[in-house]
């Protein structure tokens, strides 16, 4: 009797699950990428991550700001990994506001690895009048603060495309496949070559949208691949530890005459 | 409480539990006679437990470096998941412990609903759970305001505003819990400061829940009353507590799972982007174990009418003991109640799933359905049902539930007591 009822409440659970697509049917889904960052024992592609990070210096930054990371980050482990010189002479490449000095003044000197990274705005407000009213988001938790994560990021880098007949757009604003209402602010900066990679790989836009895409995925959760590894940790001796208390407890049942 | 007598070994200790009888009540916990046909479903009590203290010890540490400032709170939490030494580990611990503590305390619920738990003698035990359940969800409510996101200040703002609901003095009372003329800063403090203090509400609660159980003592999946202890039950340590370690050690995989493979899926992406006063998210939903409330609350057209009924959803469970007329605990023994258990959670479930839905066309249609079932269980079926059905044959004993081929309820217990 338990069995059928048991049956009944899991078919209707499906049933009630299966009417989820029904909901967003105007947006296109994102394109599905097959991240080496997905799945238990992701890790990010250190190469990827680094040419990444050239897109988004070369790139995103002139309008996005990443103000949770600091320079150093690029040379911890999990991350891009780039060698403390390489660290240094990043951070020392931008002049970072630093005093009041013992004058009461500001100055402006050489940034540090210690430095979060530099905003391209003053401030939210010079960010919008600047961008057409349009706020550039802040890069740090992107991946996270979208629905569909590192994929939509892709996708809406891969997904502008002419308007189709009968749309519409006023100046600044761009069509885009993928982006929630087709309308998005933000033009077109991939084009292929754009970037010249460090380590000779061909900048193709795909190839761009991707490496920014994994650099952002990996800005946004530092920590992954340290909790990947951990978690495989953790996992495998909360099982082993389960065995053990099992066979225990089926010793210690055994004295009485009832089964476990 | 076990009648039987200890006397500490020890001078020392016999000295001490003189003056306070902690060792007796040591004696006491470890020897407690529970029923020995407990299945897994009981050991949710002690997970909880778990949960609890998780949560305590894990926002105890989240606190030393959170700040609760309406500018700084996001950035002190990408602080802790970024600079502070396993702070993403304490913080993704925390945020998913808080629905897996919610998961157990459902099925908790749901079982004691099923079993027949909350019935005589037990109403007590069952009106403090409800106490403990309705503080976590003041508390899970105000910890999710604390990162400060899109969700946090909008589930703040739309929770809050259900208080302006109330006639003459809504706007006042509102105002009055904001500290300001909106979801501000001095919104977020208290908030902070409340739900740094509700934890500890709810483990004061849960040692009178626990007191209150240790003296009728445990129900069990055949509902009928033993005598303790006898060969119906056996010692508390080690049967039972080897037993809710091996539950727990399962639900401590499953959990693990959420905090190192997937730890945002329970939470909502919005609540990655800061607060933002103008600009309202395209949906605002609450976290998901409080969706069923906001289904009903979302399914009357009138704001005064849904706030009446969400909060008459959950305050309705308070007099469920004197609403179920039947005089078998246990659904095992009750055939068609058995049937309406399984339909309520289908409906809870659906609630759920509407809640998270927008509040229009076939989501709002099946969120009313699902409210007037709900109230209708209670208000209907239990009484009814418990007048009318017929159970099936109780055993008289746990150790011979099939030998005797049953008995009437109220024989098997008078027996029961002669045992």
């Amino acid at each position: 009797m338990i069995k059928s009822n048991l049956k009944l409440f899991v078919l209707s659970f499906f049933l009630l699950i299966s009417l989820r697509p029904l909901q967003s049917a105007e947006m296109v889904d994102p394109i599905k990428v097959d991240w080496s960052f997905k799945g238990l024992t992701g890790t990010f592609d250190r190469a990827s991550l680094q040419r990444g990070f050239q897109v988004y210096k070369e790139v995103c930054a002139s309008c996005h700001s990443m103000q949770y990371l600091s320079y150093r980050n690029l040379g911890e482990p999990g991350g891009p990994e780039f060698s403390e010189q390489e660290v240094k002479a990043i951070a020392a490449s931008f002049e970072i506001e630093d005093g009041p000095d013992s004058q009461g003044e500001m100055f402006t000197r050489p940034g540090k690895p210690s430095d979060k990274f530099k905003s391209p705005y003053p401030n939210v407000q010079a960010a919008t009048a600047a961008n057409g009213g349009a706020y550039p988001p802040d890069m740090s938790v992107l991946v996270k603060a979208r629905k569909g994560g590192a994929n939509y990021i892709y996708s809406v880098l891969v997904g502008y495309e002419d308007p189709p007949p009968g749309v519409t757009l006023d100046d600044g604003v761009y069509y885009n496949k993928y982006m929630a209402g087709n309308k998005i602010k933000m033009p077109n900066n991939l084009m292929d070559g754009l970037v010249e990679y460090a380590d000779g790989t061909e900048s193709t836009v795909d190839q761009m949208a991707k490496d920014v895409t994994t650099f952002l995925a990996w800005a946004a959760e530092p920590e992954l691949e340290e909790r990947h590894k951990t978690g495989v940790k953790v996992i495998i001796y909360l099982v082993l530890l389960t065995i053990l208390v099992y066979l225990s407890m089926k010793k210690i049942w055994s004295r009485i005459d009832t089964e476990v | 409480m076990s009648e039987h007598e200890y006397t500490p070994k020890s001078k020392a200790g016999k000295w001490f539990n003189d003056r306070l009888p902690l060792l007796t009540l040591g004696a006491h916990l470890t020897d407690y006679p529970t029923p020995k046909n407990l299945n897994y479903w009981w050991t949710f009590g002690g997970i909880l437990t778990f949960c609890l203290i998780t949560q305590i010890v894990t926002g105890i540490v989240l606190a030393m470096h959170y700040v609760a400032h309406a500018d700084l709170a996001f950035a002190s939490v990408e602080h802790i998941m970024r600079d502070v030494n396993y702070g993403w580990l304490i913080r993704y611990i925390h945020s998913n412990g808080a629905s897996m503590f919610f998961l157990a305390v459902y099925i908790h619920i749901f079982r004691s609903l099923f079993y027949g738990s909350y019935k005589s003698p037990r109403e007590v035990i069952w009106i403090i759970g409800l106490m403990i359940y309705l503080l976590m969800m003041a508390a899970a409510f105000m910890g999710y305001v604390l990162p400060w996101g899109q969700m946090s200040f909008w589930g703040a703002t739309v929770i809050t505003n259900l208080f302006s609901a109330i006639p003459l003095v809504g706007d006042s009372i509102t105002t009055w819990l904001w500290g300001a003329y909106s979801v501000d800063n001095p919104t977020l403090n208290r908030f902070f400061s409340l739900h740094y203090l509700i934890p500890f509400l709810i483990l004061g609660l849960v040692v009178l829940h626990i007191w209150a159980l240790h003296v009728p003592g445990n129900n069990n999946p055949v509902g009928i009353d033993i005598k303790k202890p006898s060969k119906d039950t056996v010692p508390f340590h080690p049967y039972i507590t080897i037993k809710d370690a091996f539950a727990l050690l399962v639900f401590m995989i499953i959990f693990a799972g959420f905090v190192f493979f997937t730890p945002n899926v329970l939470g909502h992406s919005d609540n990655y982007i800061p607060a933002n006063p103008l600009v309202t998210p395209a949906h605002i939903v609450p976290e998901w174990y409080l969706l069923p409330f906001y289904a009903i609350l979302r399914s009357v057209p009138d704001k005064l009418g849904g706030v009446i009924l969400m909060f008459s959803a959950i305050f309705i469970l308070f007099v469920l003991p004197w609403l179920d007329t039947s005089k078998v605990r246990s659904a095992v023994f009750r055939p068609i109640y058995r049937q309406f258990f399984w339909i309520l959670v289908i409906d809870v479930l659906m609630l759920g799933y509407v809640g998270a839905m927008p509040a229009e066309g076939i989501y709002l249609v099946l969120a009313r359905v699902g409210t007037i079932y709900y109230f209708l269980h209670f208000i209907v079926v239990m009484p009814v049902v418990g007048y009318l059905e017929k159970t099936d044959p109780i055993p008289m004993s746990i150790s011979e539930p099939v030998l005797t081929g049953g008995a009437e309820p109220s024989i098997a217990r008078k027996v029961n007591d002669k045992v």
